[in-house]
């Protein structure tokens, strides 16, 4: 993930100051095919993140719910996905794999790279520390916790400095447009507010990846369109995000489309 | 580094509890009552065994007392009513006992008077007790001035007398009397000391010395008065004549006081068939009073322990009914990118924070119940330190292993099922 030039320029996110240390490059490719991952494979995973012939089977009983049922996947360096389908096509189980909170059954996940699976559970909390920042539908803050100190969680698992971090937390809620709430408690905010916590803690460690699993389900229109717009300008600076949803015009906002059904990937539409 | 590491989790587990005001203060309530309940029980528990202790060994543990008693036949006998009474211990009996048990230390014979006495300006009925010097071997007591009797004063037959404290306090006699006249009767003592005498057990016995206010050599008194001692009461006089108000007999090994009393009982009913005798043998009652005082302990301890346990419950219920919460918590954490251990120390902080200080007002409360208890009821109390330790000890487990198992629990969840909880 260092000094390495992408084999293709596509069309993408325009080359903005990336935030993460990696060379202020175009994003990388995407190819998102089954078989034919080629050209990435001899290049130490030029995709950000390949997925192979990944599988998550539940047991329910003496019944198994293929939640992911063969999924071949490249996804590059900046892109911004939306993830669509039916309801239980498995698109959250799919994000949480992507995101290193639930483990394939089988298949091989790499993420920069890095095969998910040599991981330890240790290493990937750190893994998710430094790479990873999501977003939940329920936006899952601390209640107890002000916007503030909600936003300096990531830093403090990083070991920051608490007058450090306290101001760069600052700093991030001001950028979501929460800075007059820094000492609010959740409770005391709006639905979209409370995305925005989230959308600013997961900004925190400064990510290169945000997993957002349905971020506008629980907002109106209006606010929802505040959070793409925030979504967006984010992908602009060089994040890569992964959006799960199930409306049209959110999915819109995103650069490319992906669409699920039954646990596979079933059709995929590149600069919608 | 590591300090500062150490320091930073714990501001933050101390504020962690802040933010769950209610759950932390019901559980540091348990710690508190949990501990204040132990130490409280043990502590009157501790107290009472200890001072029924006290006053027995107070008698002397090594003595036997033998005392003289005009039996129920003897007074039903006495239909006349100036009749006199003959009965009671005799000098024979104190040589037999010392020629019969090797076992036997000392014998001390003692014979009550009853006499007014003049000292300066004052007059006062006193309880004379003629004795040997070997009385104070076996009622040891401070000497508070002066001397006690010794052996010359017996050889010379001296008018000698020593005072106890309640002696000393009818006749108002300071502790510089020491050399001056006591005239009892119409005779001239001279007082030689001072000695501390200690009132009347409540369990059950008297000590020996509870009613006495001097003593004088026994030869001295036996020279001078009779054995009759006449009592008036309301026109009618009674007459009894008794040799001996009491023998103490002092035993060398305290291993031998049971079997030495059961010998001395047997040659008493022999040489007294009428009964006119009390043996009476401390170390049984001490035994049996210690006897009490464990069932009592324990009978005290296992109210706390189950107040304890009830605490504890209390403690884990709170604990496992904020289960949801904290997997919650623990999944956001965890998602965000915290290890296990860092989840799990940051529990162990809080519950160690919480149950610290729980026990540590724990053990202020517990002694402040049993001042409480002492000031209302008026029983001891002892806090003796093993209370302490044991009830801080238990309560903090409690709450430690219930505030952290939840915790490992959640924490070894997939970071997605610890999200889900619910
Ligand atoms: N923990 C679980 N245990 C058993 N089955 C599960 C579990 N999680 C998901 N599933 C099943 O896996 C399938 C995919 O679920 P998933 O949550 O990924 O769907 P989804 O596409 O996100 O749906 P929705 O749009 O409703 O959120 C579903 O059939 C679901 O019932
Ligand atoms: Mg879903």
């Amino acid at each position: 993930m260092t000094d390495r030039v992408p084999p293709t320029t596509e069309a993408g996110a325009p080359d903005l100051p990336d935030t993460h240390g990696t060379p202020a490059a175009p994003p990388g490719q995407g190819h998102a095919t089954g078989a034919d991952s080629t050209a990435a494979e001899t290049d130490r995973g030029g995709a950000l993140i390949e997925l192979t012939d990944l599988r998550k089977i539940y047991q329910m009983g003496d019944q198994q719910v293929h939640a992911l049922a063969g999924v071949n996947l490249e996804l590059g360096r900046g892109e911004f996905w939306a993830i669509m389908g039916a309801s239980g096509s498995g698109k959250s189980t799919m994000l949480n794999v992507l995101g290193c909170l639930d483990r394939p059954t089988s298949g091989r996940y790499r993420l920069e790279g890095q095969d998910v699976a040599e991981l330890d559970d240790d290493a990937l909390s750190e893994f998710r520390l430094r790479h990873l920042g999501f977003i939940f539908q329920s936006f899952n803050l601390i209640p107890q916790l002000t916007v503030r100190e909600n936003i300096e969680l990531p830093l403090f698992y990083l070991g920051w400095e608490a007058d450090r971090s306290a101001a760069h937390a600052a700093k991030i809620a001001e950028r979501v447009g929460l800075g007059d709430r820094i000492e609010h408690r959740p409770n005391e905010l709006s639905g979209g507010q409370q995305q925005r916590v989230a959308v600013a803690r997961s900004l925190a460690n400064d990510p290169p990846v945000l997993l957002a699993d349905e971020p506008t389900g629980n907002l109106d229109t209006a606010t929802s369109g505040q959070i793409m717009a925030l979504l967006k300008e984010l992908n602009q600076q060089g994040k890569t995000i992964i959006m799960v949803t199930h409306e049209r015009d959110i999915a819109a906002h995103a650069q490319h489309h992906m669409h699920m059904r039954d646990g596979i990937v079933d059709r995929i539409v590149r600069d919608a | 580094m590591q300090f500062n590491k150490l320091w930073r989790m714990l501001r933050l587990g101390v504020k962690s509890l802040l933010l769950h005001k209610l759950r932390s203060s019901l559980t540091m309530l348990g710690v508190v009552f949990g501990v204040g309940a132990v130490v409280a029980m043990l502590a009157v528990g501790e107290g009472a065994s200890r001072k029924a202790l006290d006053e027995i060994k107070a008698l002397g543990s090594n003595n036997i007392m033998l005392t003289s008693k005009q039996n129920a036949d003897n007074q039903a006998a006495a239909g006349s009513r100036s009749m006199v009474k003959f009965y009671g211990l005799k000098y024979d009996d104190e040589k037999r006992i010392r020629g019969t048990f090797s076992t036997v230390e000392h014998t001390v014979p003692t014979k009550d008077l009853r006499k007014n006495a003049f000292f300066g300006e004052r007059s006062a009925e006193l309880r004379i007790v003629g004795t040997t010097p070997q009385w104070f071997e076996l009622v040891v007591r401070d000497v508070v001035a002066g001397r006690v009797l010794l052996e010359r004063d017996m050889f010379t037959a001296s008018n000698v007398c020593v005072l106890t404290e309640s002696g000393a306090r009818k006749l108002l006699a300071a502790t510089s009397v020491i050399g001056e006249p006591l005239q009892v009767g119409s005779d001239v003592y001279e007082v030689i000391g001072i000695v501390r005498n200690e009132p009347g057990g409540t369990s059950g016995a008297r000590t020996p010395d509870s009613e006495v206010d001097a003593y004088i050599p026994i030869n001295v008194a036996k020279e001078r008065y009779s054995d009759l001692m006449i009592r008036r009461a309301s026109g009618s006089f009674q007459a009894e004549q008794v040799e001996l108000h009491r023998i103490l007999v002092s035993v060398k090994n305290i291993d031998d006081v049971e079997d030495t009393a059961a010998g001395l009982n047997r040659m008493m009913t022999l040489f007294h068939p009428e009964g006119d005798y009390e043996l009476f043998v401390p170390l049984a009652v001490l035994r049996a009073a210690r006897a009490q005082a464990n069932i009592w302990k324990w009978t005290l301890f296992s109210i706390a322990a189950i107040s304890l346990l009830v605490g504890g419950i209390g403690i884990m219920n709170i604990m496992l009914a904020s289960v949801t919460e904290r997997t919650r918590e623990i999944g956001i954490r965890r998602a965000i990118g915290a290890k296990k251990n860092q989840i799990i120390t940051q529990f162990l902080v809080e519950t160690v924070v919480l149950s610290a200080s729980g026990g540590f007002i724990g053990t202020i409360v517990g002694p402040a119940i049993a001042q409480v208890i002492t000031f209302m009821s008026g029983i001891d109390t002892i806090v003796p330190l093993y209370s302490i330790v044991l009830a801080v000890g238990i309560s903090m487990s409690i709450g430690i292993v219930f505030g952290l198992y939840p915790a490992v629990r959640a924490a070894n969840l997939d970071p997605i099922d610890a999200l889900r909880h619910d």
